[in-house]
């Protein structure tokens, strides 16, 4: 026991210097530095203040929670499950929506539909598509097959039959068409072909349908070559098709060349005739501009071109009608989340109160103990946010691992996250905190 | 006495000081005294349960403001400072033992020492450091990693006193510091605060037990909230 406490200037020194005046020892140049702008502020009282600098604020906080891991943990697990439900979702949604926009690409985006307008700038200009329809609009540049269609409309009599003596008719719709159409509409045939120029140019009576008419009628093979009835007038099955991949209807027609329907039963009156044209990806909006100056050069305002709707803004449909729900049980989540924290940071303020009273007595001033338990909070709602990201990003891959998709999140969804966590700490921990800062010590170190 | 102590103001100096707790009814729990403690002293306060002992050391400590007369510690009117500014000069002045020692149980004796100069202004670079002196001086050079509830009681107590002693405050205010320890170790923490005394620590122990009080170089009772000491230093105003 022979070293002495009271080597360097004590207390007393320091006393009289700061009571009296005294500068017989100057202080130290890195305290005069340090509290300095400080000193110079409360200089009446001549008391230096409590210091508590930023690496004393990490240092506490950080140790105050590493000595509860498993509670910290748990505290933190709202925070967690709030940002990672809000990262899985906005991935997912910006993920699905990629893949319907995969989907549009293959499809729609290479689809355009050109309508026949005429009757509304001209009562007497008739069928507005010349009759080499198809074989204009397929030397386009870009366009794979393109074909006009419509729906032939036939009264009660002329009803689609197996027979002409069976009284009760299919209410099926008769779709003239050329071959065009069929092809453009990419079917999968279950028996049978689709017919072809040959048919077209010679209006011969044949007919193509979709399977669940064939079963309804009766129709199992094409080998005897069936026939069907609409009215009176037969036509031979000549194909089935098990699916198409545009113009579903289709499959719930009975489609006729587009010559025979023309000659049978005239021009089309309720509907206006239309033409399905496919393209090669990223033709179809060059297409749809110059098809209607293609099939009437002299009156292209005959004929309206629909283009595939724009990606983007489909994506943007979609995305904001999945998001909105979702977001929601983020912000529940959350909310849960930053209810669980504060409720257990109030519990540690009212546990650690012998700790509080202790700080506070060691010089501890409230807005210390304040800055420490918000800190902490605020640490763990960081924490929170970081692993949630983490956890939502890897449910977005794992998600879209196993349905082969791409994954989408916005670099912004990940780096605002954390931010999120950490806002929701400090909101939690606000309250506790405050409410730490008024522990008074005496009472508490009481305890 | 050297010639320069007479220059330095008393550690404690109470001018009629009094705490009279609001009502109703009001309650007057410490009546208008008179006491000084100079530099060096060893001053033991002896009283009863319910006598006053913790509202003098709330009073002595900073941790509560007398209603009346003025408090001067180390010759400053304590009365005249904002809140924060007594909250400093309590990190900076005082240094506490308490009965139930107040150490963190999840740190070692170093980081609780450690923690005690953390408000008071000791730079960052130097509390380990002191730290581990501070311990070696309590005799714990073996147990600076030790977690406390690894430390028997008299072991506790001293890394107690040695984070109230590390920040080198005026004053060690002791409260019951041997009220948790058995006879063995209080002997061992009364010896330590002697010694610290002897190197020229202020030490102010309030203590129900007349053995313990019997350790200081003056004895103080307190009764009803009024201080009695045989001898000079203290009166009832």
């Amino acid at each position: 026991m022979s070293e002495r406490l009271d080597e360097v200037p004590d207390a007393s020194q320091r006393a009289g210097r700061e009571a009296g005046g005294e500068s017989a020892h100057p202080r130290p140049a890195l305290q005069k530095r340090r509290f300095g702008r400080r000193m110079r502020r409360s200089r009446s009282a001549a008391v230096a203040p409590s210091t508590f600098d930023i690496r004393d604020l990490l240092s506490e906080s950080l140790a105050g929670l590493l000595q509860r891991p498993a509670r910290s943990a748990l505290t933190a697990m709202g925070t967690v499950l709030g940002v990672g439900t809000f990262v899985a979702i906005l991935g997912l949604t910006s993920t699905t929506s990629s893949q319907i926009d995969a989907r549009f690409s293959v499809l729609t985006a290479t689809e355009v539909n050109v309508e026949d307008v005429a009757s509304d700038r001209n009562p007497y200009a008739g069928l507005a598509f010349p009759k080499d329809a198809d074989r204009r609009i397929e030397a386009l540049n870009g366009v794979k097959d393109a074909g006009v269609y419509w729906t032939v409309r036939l009264d009660e009599a002329n009803s689609v039959r197996s027979s002409p003596a069976s009284k009760e008719g299919e209410r099926s719709t008769v779709v003239a068409a050329s071959p065009g159409v069929l092809r453009a509409a990419d079917p999968t045939m279950a028996q049978g072909r689709t017919f072809d120029a040959f048919h077209e140019e010679h209006a011969e009576q044949v007919a193509v349908i979709g399977a669940g008419l064939a079963s309804r009628m009766g129709i199992t093979t094409l080998e005897t070559h069936p026939a069907i009835f609409i009215g009176d007038t037969p036509f031979t099955v000549i194909g089935i098709v098990a699916d198409v991949e545009r113009k579903a209807n289709l499959l719930l027609s009975v489609v006729v060349p587009r010559s025979t329907g023309l000659a049978l039963w005239g021009e089309p009156t309720d509907e206006p005739a239309k033409m399905l044209i496919s393209t090669q990806i990223g033709a179809a909006r060059q297409i749809a501009h110059e098809a209607p100056t293609a099939l009437r050069p002299d009156h292209p305002e005959y004929l309206r071109s629909i283009p595939p709707p724009d990606p983007k803004t489909l994506r943007a449909d979609v995305t904001s009608d999945l998001s909105q729900l979702f977001l929601l049980m983020a912000a529940v989540c959350l909310a849960i989340g930053a209810v669980g924290i504060a409720n257990t940071t109030l519990v540690a303020v009212l546990e650690r109160t012998g700790e509080i009273g202790l700080r506070r007595a060691l010089g501890a001033r409230g807005r210390h103990i304040t800055l420490q338990f918000l800190a902490e909070s605020a640490a763990l709602g960081s924490w929170g946010g970081l692993f949630g990201t983490s956890l939502g990003t890897l449910t977005v891959l794992l998600v879209a691992v196993l349905r082969d998709w791409t994954p989408v999140i916005h670099p912004g969804t990940v780096a605002a996250a954390p931010l999120i966590g950490l806002c929701t700490g400090l909101l939690a921990g606000l309250y506790p905190a405050l409410r730490a800062s008024r522990v008074q010590p005496a009472e508490a170190l009481r305890r | 006495m050297t010639a320069r102590h007479h220059h330095v103001p008393p550690v404690i100096e109470f001018r009629s000081t009094a705490l009279t707790y609001p009502g109703p009814p009001p309650v007057e729990a410490f009546k208008p005294c008179t006491l000084r403690v100079g530099r060096g002293d060893f001053v033991s306060v002896v009283g009863p349960s319910g006598s006053g002992k913790s509202t003098f050391l709330n009073i002595a400590g900073l941790l509560d403001a007398p209603t009346g007369g003025t408090y001067l510690l180390d010759g400053m009117d304590t009365g005249a400072l904002k809140d924060a500014e007594r909250t400093a000069l309590r990190g900076r002045r005082i240094g506490f033992v308490f009965q139930s020692f107040h150490l963190l149980p999840h740190r070692t004796a170093l980081e609780n020492v450690i923690l005690g100069m953390t408000y008071n202004g000791v730079p960052r670079t130097e509390r380990a450091a002191r730290a581990r002196q501070t311990l070696v001086r309590v005799g714990l050079s073996g147990r600076l990693d030790a977690l406390p509830t690894r430390l028997s009681g008299g072991e506790r107590q001293r890394v107690a006193i040695a984070r109230a002693v590390a920040g080198r405050p005026s004053l060690l205010l002791c409260d019951e510091p041997t009220g948790n320890l058995d006879t063995r170790n209080a002997e061992s923490v009364l010896t330590l605060l002697e010694e610290l005394h002897a190197d020229g620590m202020t030490v102010l122990v309030i203590t129900h037990d007349p053995a313990v009080a019997a350790r200081g170089r003056r004895t103080i009772t307190i009764r009803d909230g009024v201080l009695d000491e045989q001898g000079p230093g203290v009166a009832a105003s």
